[in-house]
């Protein structure tokens, strides 16, 4: 049983939106009761459609938010352990904050116009003071190698707008990489890109993940990248997760309606494929949620393939 | 021109004139279009196929030129028309849905009176119940209720809006449509629906359609036809079943080795190294083979012949590709 | 991409591209050529007193004096108009004459027709003197070019002054928020509200404005007031792209982001302000001086200052250089840092580029 790298239980967040002076504030359920967990090693895609609640997810796992409720923990590497991210004293947050990171879909956004490549590589390191500037350049030339950015020389002094967006994007890369945390969270990161470059920067991240041994929660709307990319699929809609299961249990069997749903709306680049439509009817789930109660808010059904038993009936 | 085209572009040759010098950004091109038939135009970002779609319009930018080449629409030439009967065209003949067309409605004027306006345009004649009425019918024909004409646009999802769009560009009863990556920033699950209902209009009227993206999961399934563009040039073009079970040009290999798919054998996939070139540079011979991966000799050194040449029935590639494969 | 960049480099060919940038700018350009001349004119003065070009007897702008000796007649000015010498009345007295009426207090025993020796200043333009010389016998140019240097130092402290307080401020409200923004909102909205000119006659009144006090209190105004609203919003912007959310990931401090990541990318709005500024303090000192409530030797607004209490600038155009020049120099100048500051939009602004 391998050790998880990060535990979220009944994660919440909710946001107040005032509805004007003389209205009540309505909230808005952005993550609503997410569980998941993933084992060291590998890798989560958290797939789902926009607004539904993963970028939300994202930035509550990382601090940029604060969560209504939940627990998180994640492993922290000196005690071994997992620990919450709840009250971290100074050494706790720093061990966090080393060891988780993420990478964004905007590469051009993700860094500071007015830095040098060099700059945005080191800042971590100056963030937490770790070694001589000698040694920091010699990461950041080190990093910028395993990236696939060489020779390192030509691209140090260089400015976010000189590159292109595959080579800005293996910089983010980098930067994320060079105080090799143990959890990367990585938004959409190719969604911005061009087609032929998508799969050389996901390979990038599938040879480091196994080089580093880094953990992905990955989040897409593309179910087909999150196929190539995750040993584990989690489906999110409307603030909750609806269906987990490894990948391709979740594509030959998936249970949730709004799962089929997607499923069957995917276009697939084969013009004699006729895509498989699936039925979709709430009896099967009610089945199901019969049979094993509703008070957890996912079922177990075998073979690590989690259902949610939300009601979702009027909103697919 | 053959009767049985609806549009026929020969050897077009367009450049953008800006202050670092020209961007060569459509190279010879040509492609026929079959009354009734959708066409798929396919390539990256900065491949030139937005270019074309401007072009056919006559919406290019000011600095954009059309050097050479003839577009023929249902018989007429439209290259060195005047504005007058171009206005004719444009969205009478040839109706277009932009790239991000959410974002092209007015905020402040109720949908229905911008398709109104459309409309008035191009039949004045009509009184205004009859526009009423041919608005009614057309959103019945996208999926949507009448009362949509009565809401501003930010009261609509971006499905909807989408829709509206698609109900606009019918509305001066067009007979070829050109549709720019039109599902753009939709949820697949929308996609999907504005998919099916462009294919069912493209039925029910007898439309042709061009469609253009990069995505060649959606080209599959929506176009009979397609012409894969590299750089300002088209490198293949034929049928799409053709296309997809036999690809004859690297960059066509490529595209369909490098995406990622929900059905059959996981596999690794293909990738490109490097970037698509800059349309300034002139280059001798084929202009994708510093990616290509496996070019010949010929190609290496810029001496390739250029050319599409045919390799099946309605199937043609580039010359340097079909040798050298 | 194969050669080897150093920062300098880098950093060299970055400017030269902002500056071809500029050059596009038909405004920009004009702007520069002007603030250029005048810089010309301002750093001229010392080098000519220096070089011995240039004397200070004759040309210092505050206590030079140079006229020419002339003999005139005593005449006096008939009522009616035309006469016989005259054709009107602006022609009375003549470029020789000189009335009776305002010799007579300082030579009792002088009478109409007699001749009297006289200094002719203010003088016309001559190779001499470029722009003539006041009725004090002062080289009009030289004062011009004193005055050059007054707007360049004080427009230039005030808008620094200013740039750097709004900026720092702006900052600071977008990044923490809460309490700290509302306060310097409404400090803001109270600032805007006062009127600034009123101000400052107000504050001569207590105390003796020198240019000093005048560059501080336009600095700490302008620092404080509107410009900190429009720094604040384009911080915001800032604060919430994604390289600040990484640089909070991995766990930078607030100071730290504020300093390395906001304010550098706050910079070149904060320029545009800047240049825009010195328009502003030029402009304002001007009226300040012309007012005669400012504690200064020599300036534009003093200039005109001078020659309206003369009465020259009734005379029409007969004494031109004595208004002219100066009132020229203030609009110019004012002008030309704000074409610089228009030229500089383009710059920085690449939604505005037609290109």
């Amino acid at each position: 049983m391998k050790n998880n790298i990060i535990e979220v239980k009944n994660l919440t967040k909710y946001f107040e939106v005032s509805g004007g002076i003389f209205q009540k504030k309505n909230i808005v359920k952005a993550v609503d009761d997410v569980s998941f967990f993933i084992p060291q090693g590998e890798s989560l895609g958290l797939v789902g459609q926009s607004g539904c609640g993963k970028t939300t997810t994202a930035r509550t796992l990382t601090l940029l938010e604060e969560k209504t409720s939940g627990s998180v923990n994640v492993y922290n590497s000196k005690t071994n352990l997992l620990e919450s991210i709840d009250n971290m004293d100074e050494d706790q947050l720093k061990d966090f904050r080393r060891n988780i990171q993420m990478i964004f879909q905007d590469p051009y956004e993700a860094m500071n116009p007015r830095w040098t490549i060099k700059d945005t590589i080191r800042e971590p390191l100056l963030i937490h003071n770790l070694g001589s500037p000698e040694e920091q350049e010699e990461a950041v030339k080190e990093i910028l190698k395993t990236v696939g950015l060489t020779p390192p020389e030509n691209y140090l002094n260089r400015y976010p707008h000189e590159l292109s967006g595959g080579q800005r994007q293996r910089v983010a890369i980098a930067r994320a990489l060079i105080m090799k945390p143990k959890f990367v969270i990585c938004d959409e990161p190719t969604s911005m890109l061009d087609v032929s470059i998508r799969i050389s920067i996901m390979d990038l991240m599938l040879e480091l993940a196994k080089d580093l041994g880094v953990s992905y929660l990955y989040i897409t709307h593309d179910l087909a990248v999150a196929r190539y990319m995750c040993n584990r699929i989690a489906v999110m809609f409307n603030g909750k997760i609806v269906e987990i299961a490894e990948t391709e249990e979740l594509l030959k069997n998936p249970v949730h309606p709004y799962t089929k749903r997607l499923i069957s709306s995917i276009p697939v680049p084969d013009p004699t494929y006729e895509r498989k439509v699936y039925n979709i009817n709430f009896d099967e789930i009610d089945t199901l949620i019969q049979k094993h109660g509703s008070e957890k808010p996912m079922i177990d059904i075998g073979n690590e393939h989690y259902i949610a038993t939300h009601d979702v009936k009027g909103l697919i | 021109m053959n009767q049985q085209n609806i549009l026929e572009v020969k050897n077009l040759n367009m450049i953008y004139t800006t202050l670092e010098g020209n961007v060569n950004a459509v190279n010879d091109l040509s492609f026929e279009i079959k009354k009734g038939s959708s066409f798929g135009l396919v390539g990256e970002s900065g491949c030139g196929k937005t270019s074309v779609a401007m072009t056919l319009m006559q919406l290019q930018a000011d600095n954009a030129k059309i050097v050479s080449g003839n577009i023929l629409f249902d018989g007429q030439e439209m290259v060195g028309l005047n504005e007058k009967d171009l206005r004719k065209i444009r969205w009478g003949g040839i109706s277009i849905v932009f790239q991000g067309a959410m974002n092209a409605w007015n905020p402040v004027i109720k949908v229905g009176e911008q398709i109104r306006e459309a409309i008035r345009e191009h039949y004045p004649e009509n009184t205004r119940s009859e526009n009423t009425n041919k608005i009614n019918t057309l959103f019945k024909m996208v999926g949507l209720e009448p009362e949509v004409a009565d809401r501003y646009p930010h009261e609509l999802s971006g499905g909807m809006k989408q829709r509206a769009v698609i109900a606009l560009s019918l509305s001066c009863d067009p007979k070829l449509i050109i549709a720019d990556e039109p599902t753009t920033a939709l949820d697949v699950v929308i996609q999907d629906q504005i998919l099916k209902e462009i294919k069912k209009v493209q039925d029910d009227l007898g439309l042709s359609l061009i469609y253009i993206s990069h995505d060649i999961a959606v080209i599959a399934e929506m176009t009979d036809y397609m012409a894969v563009m590299y750089a300002g040039r088209i490198v293949e073009t034929g049928k799409t079943k053709d296309i997809f079970k036999n690809p004859k040009h690297s960059y066509t290999r490529m595209l369909l080795d490098s995406t990622p798919s929900i059905i059959g054998d996981k596999k690794m996939l293909k990738s490109l190294d490097g970037e698509p070139p800059s349309l300034m540079d002139n280059f001798s011979g084929c202009s994708f083979a510093p990616r290509c991966p496996e070019p010949s000799e010929n190609c290496s050194s810029g001496n390739a012949e250029m050319g599409l040449i045919k390799v099946g029935d309605g199937h043609f590639a580039d010359k340097c590709c079909v040798e050298c494969g | 991409m194969t050669e080897v960049n150093t920062l300098k480099e880098s950093r060299k060919e970055n400017l030269k591209k902002n500056f071809n940038r500029f050059k596009q700018s038909k405004i920009g350009m004009t702007g520069l050529v002007i603030v250029i001349l005048f810089g010309v004119l301002a750093i001229l003065q010392p080098l000519l007193f220096l070089s011995g070009i240039w004397d200070y007897k004759t040309y210092d702008p505050v206590v030079g004096y140079d006229a020419e000796k002339y003999i005139a007649e005593v005449v006096v000015c008939p009522d009616e108009y035309p006469n016989e010498r005259y054709a009107e009345r602006k022609e009375c007295p003549g470029r020789n004459e000189v009335t009776l009426i305002s010799v007579k207090p300082y030579n009792p025993g002088i009478k109409e027709g007699d001749t009297i020796e006289r200094f002719r200043q203010p003088a016309e333009p001559s190779g001499k003197h470029l722009l003539g010389t006041d009725s004090l016998g002062r080289d009009v140019f030289s004062q011009i070019m004193e005055g050059s240097q007054v707007a360049f130092i004080l427009g230039l402290l005030s808008a620094t002054l200013s740039v750097v307080i709004s900026t720092i401020l702006g900052s600071i409200a977008a990044y923490f928020g809460g309490f700290i923004d509302s306060y310097l909102m409404r400090q803001s909205d109270l600032l805007l509200m006062l009127p600034s000119l009123p101000l400052l006659f107000i504050i001569s009144a207590f105390t003796e404005l020198q240019v000093w006090h005048l560059a501080l209190v336009l600095g700490i105004l302008g620092g404080l007031g509107g410009s900190v609203i429009t720094i604040k919003s384009q911080a915001l912007q800032v604060k919430v792209k994604p390289f600040v959310d990484s640089a909070r990931i991995t766990g930078g401090s607030r100071m730290n982001i504020l300093f390395s990541h906001i304010l550098p990318n706050v910079a070149p709005l904060a320029l545009l302000f800047m240049v825009f500024g010195v328009t502003g303090a030029i402009a304002s000192e001007s009226v300040l001086s012309f007012l005669g409530l400012l504690n200064i030797d020599m300036s534009w607004g003093l200039m005109i200052s001078v020659s309206q209490a003369d009465g020259y600038i009734n005379q029409g155009l007969t004494y031109w250089w004595l208004v002219i020049p100066a009132g020229l120099s203030v609009t110019l100048l004012a002008g030309g840092f704000y074409l610089v500051g228009r030229g500089l939009d383009d710059v920085f602004n690449p939604r505005l580029r037609k290109r």
